[in-house]
């Protein structure tokens, strides 16, 4: 089927190219908006409260901040195109090099939770749909209101309380790893797998232990869309024509339900796991927070809390270009999993 | 047929809805003798496609056999658990489903799909199934089977999936094929190739075929062997000749005469305890128009292409007086949709014009053109009556909405005399009114869509299989509808349909459209008695005529 995969790829390197002038947006609309937000960041970052009139304005001729906006935005482009995110006022790095050291972590949870979620999500949601209306299906049905309504960071600390606190079982939520663990060489920035690549199986179990409470209770408010979702296209799934046909044949019920219905209901959650995970990214701020967990979003959030404007433009747009990434991916996914998806 | 493979004796079969148990099969009792081709005829909601179902063992959850035996070669198929039905189901029977494109798993190829069929019941390697696989495209007739064997649903044609279809219920053999309205759905010429498909291999592999079907004419053409069922009853069995003669039950009496034949006219439809409610309207001669008065409508050389791609329809032209019917036939993709919604005004036509009532209508963007005064003279009347009314409007609604928009009337009791009016014209009670379109029946919404199409009082009425949704029986009573409308107020009809036999009724001209093009016109009579070119003549043979079916019958 090479001709499905061409047009894929053709499909997806169009969806990129039309993608760019969103990007572009995202990127005048995140500066605009900076500038609009109360706070001054030339005050802030003043020796202190009794700074003079001349350092103040002296840090704003250093940062640029004197000129017009239309000035700034064009400087601002123009080493946006240079490849230069601008330094951090906060970490005093350039922000490309905080967002590359802290992106591997993020990513990294962000993934675990997904998998995490999509694990428990299918199936319960292949059970629920299984036996519509059954206790099971209730069940499931309060489990995930149960995921969505408690608060992301009232489950971490409820995690930390019962696994950390009360058993012991996990260790302290205190970042990636522990203090004492030497680091592998970084290959992927994923301590999990550098720690593999490394042969350090020790220092993997470790890095596992720390990943596991945060990325479980990320998952836990994600299982929630992705159950009901594949529940629901499950549902749609079983009842149609040709899980009938493959009834009406014998098919075995492993046959009928996983390579008939399961394979055709999978298709629309792809398309919800693409944008959990993009939501995710940016939205387990709290649980990097909680869990101290290094990662893009809590940088962000301090550098706003800061009025630190280099570092929440650089991490808008690095946010904005994943999630071109991702839907790209899930196009790519979609594409290869639906044969009628071919060109529009 | 000495001895019977399936007997079944006073099925029960019953669903519980919100409203509580419905039974839907009630005490049917048949017989089917190997090799056997039984036909099994009724109309929705009869309870033909449960019986079958409950015979395969795949009704929904929600059904239940609540009484009596299904016996498969002297076994109850009603008691059967798990593997022993397993290898029951396919093995040896297995069924044929109606929608062939829906019935098959749109994203695994249809050779892996045959390939699953065969597995399940043959202890053999995949490349063994596989070779079968190719075998049975190669039986069921389908083109360079090879490159077929990697192609998924959605790139073949309706019929080309029915035969993947076949091959997946013939693929183990089966002693008895149960072939759930095969047909329905595709066309004219389609259906035919088809039905003697299957028919050809059922009789070769010695296979019992029952065919559930809504069109006698069919049954007739490929059973010896006809039940007809009635709210869940079986009110008569006979053979295709004496169910045409002299059928005994009434329901029989009034659904072999709505099935159009040949030779059937609109006054013919109903039984004659019926018709004298429609008689007292006398068919009133059309007044002679002087000569030189422009006709109602002309279309010159209209053409549209989408995307730039080949032309959908091509040089089409025509004229129609006012009051005359023209009947738009051909197959589908033959552009008679396409054509009837430019008239419509509903899509732009690449080139061409379309003059109405001597003005031109064919340059007004489609989009605009509900602003146009003409919008109220050109009305449409949609296919399915069920996608093609507002769920959350009532009858009501649907019928004053056009009226509010078109005719600037105001809610208020001149709006609800006009909708009465219109009710009133097409037959529809008027304490239907207030209902929702899923409280009525499909017969219901059909007047529905008449009423709310004629309600500005237009000139033309275009029809877009205004009754291919439609049991017989209620075909015949809209069809009545439609020609009594025409000659009472004389609006011209357009009508678009792939049921020959009802256009043969209802127009007095016909146009053969194919490819886009047109390939005969002429006098409806006359272009069906002696056609002139081969894709008509096509057409017509292949229309299922209930005189021949005793007739093949016999020479069997």
């Amino acid at each position: 089927m090479m001709t499905g995969l061409g047009a894929t790829m053709v499909r997806a390197g169009r969806r990129l190219l039309s993608s760019l002038p969103a990007l572009f947006g995202v990127l005048v609309f995140t500066f605009l908006l900076m500038r609009v937000l109360p706070g001054d960041p030339a005050v802030f970052f003043a020796s202190g409260p009794n700074a003079g009139k001349e350092e103040i304005e002296q840090i704003r001729k250093q940062m640029g901040l004197d000129k017009s906006v239309p000035e700034q935005l064009v400087f601002y482009l123009s080493d946006i195109g240079h490849g230069n995110l601008g330094r951090s006022m906060m970490t005093g790095q350039p922000v490309l090099k905080d967002l590359r050291e802290r992106l591997p972590a993020s990513l990294e949870l962000t993934f675990t939770a997904l998998l995490i979620a999509l694990i428990a999500a299918v199936p319960l949601g292949v059970i629920a749909a299984l036996r519509p209306g059954s206790v099971v299906d209730h069940g499931v049905r309060l489990f995930c209101a149960l995921g969505v309504c408690v608060p992301t960071f009232v489950s971490g600390l409820l995690l930390i309380y019962v696994f950390y606190y009360l058993l012991g079982l996990a260790p302290d939520p205190t970042g990636r790893i522990d203090v004492f663990t030497s680091l592998p060489p970084q290959r992927t920035g994923f301590l999990s797998i550098d720690f593999l690549l490394a042969g350090d199986f020790e220092g993997w179990w470790a890095a596992c232990r720390q990943l596991i409470l945060p990325a479980v209770s990320m998952a836990l408010f994600v299982i929630a869309p992705l159950a009901r979702i594949t529940r629901a296209s499950m549902l749609v799934s079983l009842g149609s024509d040709f899980v009938r046909t493959a009834r009406s044949v014998g098919l075995s019920w492993h046959k009928v339900v996983v390579t008939y219905a399961l394979r055709n209901a999978i298709l629309p959650v792809i398309t919800i796991a693409g944008i959990v995970f993009s939501t995710m990214l940016g939205a387990n701020v709290l649980v990097e927070k909680v869990f101290s967990w290094p990662g893009v979003a809590s940088y962000a959030l301090d550098a706003l809390l800061s009025s630190d404007y280099a570092p929440v433009q650089g991490f808008v747009l690095l946010m904005a270009s994943l999630f071109v990434l991702v839907n790209l991916v899930v196009d790519i996914c979609y594409g290869i999993a639906d044969p009628r998806v071919s060109i529009e | 047929m000495s001895e019977d493979l399936l007997s079944i004796e006073d099925l029960h079969v019953s669903f519980s809805t919100r409203r509580g148990m419905v039974e839907a099969v009630r005490g049917v009792s048949l017989t089917v003798g190997k090799g056997e081709m039984l036909g099994l005829v009724g109309e929705s909601g009869s309870g033909k496609s449960v019986t079958g179902f409950a015979t395969t063992r795949l009704l929904d959850a929600a059904g239940r056999v609540t009484g009596g035996r299904i016996l498969f070669r002297g076994q109850d198929v009603t008691k059967l658990r798990g593997d022993d039905l397993r290898h029951l189901q396919g093995a040896a029977m297995s069924m044929i489903f109606q929608n062939p494109r829906a019935a098959l798993n749109p994203i695994r190829a249809i050779g892996l799909q045959i390939a699953d069929a065969i597995l399940t019941h043959k202890k053999i390697s995949k490349d063994a199934a596989r070779t079968e696989a190719l075998e049975l495209l190669r039986a069921v007739q389908i083109r360079d089977p090879e490159a077929r064997m990697n192609a998924y649903p959605h790139e073949l044609s309706g019929g080309m999936c029915q035969r993947v279809m076949i091959a997946i219920a013939i693929s183990c053999n089966p002693a008895l094929l149960i072939a759930d309205e095969p047909t329905t759905g595709l066309d004219v010429t389609t259906q035919k190739v088809v039905m003697d498909l299957l028919a050809d291999i059922a009789a070769a592999r010695g296979m019992a075929t029952i065919l559930i079907t809504h069109d006698l004419g069919l049954a007739a053409r490929y059973c010896r062997r006809i039940a007809v069922m009635e709210r869940g009853r079986i009110v008569e069995e006979a053979s295709p000749k004496t169910l045409f003669s002299v059928p005994q039950h009434a329901y029989t009496r009034r659904l072999v005469a709505a099935s159009p034949t040949a030779t059937s006219r609109i006054e013919d439809l109903v039984t004659e305890e019926e018709r004298e409610r429609t008689a007292a309207i006398a068919s009133k001669p059309r007044p002679e128009l002087p000569h030189g008065t422009p006709p109602l409508l002309e279309v010159r050389k209209l053409a549209k292409r989408f995307n730039e791609g080949s032309a959908a329809v091509a040089d089409f032209s025509m004229t129609m007086a006012g009051g005359e019917s023209v009947g738009l036939v051909g197959e589908s993709g033959s552009g008679k949709s396409t054509t009837s919604r430019m008239i419509c005004r509903l899509i732009d036509p690449s080139e061409g014009d379309i003059v109405f009532d001597g003005q031109s209508i064919g340059h007004i963007a489609s989009r605009d053109f509900h602003r146009s005064r003409h919008r109220k003279d050109i009305q449409m009347v949609f296919q399915d009556p069920n996608e093609s009314l507002n769920p959350r409007y009532t009858a009501f609604d649907c019928i004053a909405h056009p009226l509010m928009r078109l005719d600037g009337m105001r809610a208020g009791d001149g709006l609800r005399k006009r909708v009465e009016e219109c009710a009133e014209r097409v037959g529809l009670p008027l304490d239907l009114l207030p209902r929702f379109p899923h409280q009525l029946s499909g017969g219901q919404k059909a007047r529905v869509g008449i009423a709310r199409a004629i309600a500005c009082r237009p000139r033309l009425l275009v029809l877009d299989e205004p009754t291919a949704a439609l049991d017989v029986s209620v075909q015949a009573v809209v069809l009545q509808l439609l020609d009594r409308l025409r000659r009472e107020n004389d609006i011209a009809l357009l009508f678009v349909s792939h049921d020959l036999n009802v256009v043969r009724m209802l127009c007095d001209r016909t146009i053969v459209l194919r490819n886009g093009n047109i390939v005969e016109q002429g006098e409806s009579r006359a272009l069906f008695d002696d056609p002139k070119t081969d894709y008509t003549r096509k057409l017509v043979e292949a229309i299922p005529h209930i005189e021949t079916g005793p007739a093949l019958a016999a020479a069997l």
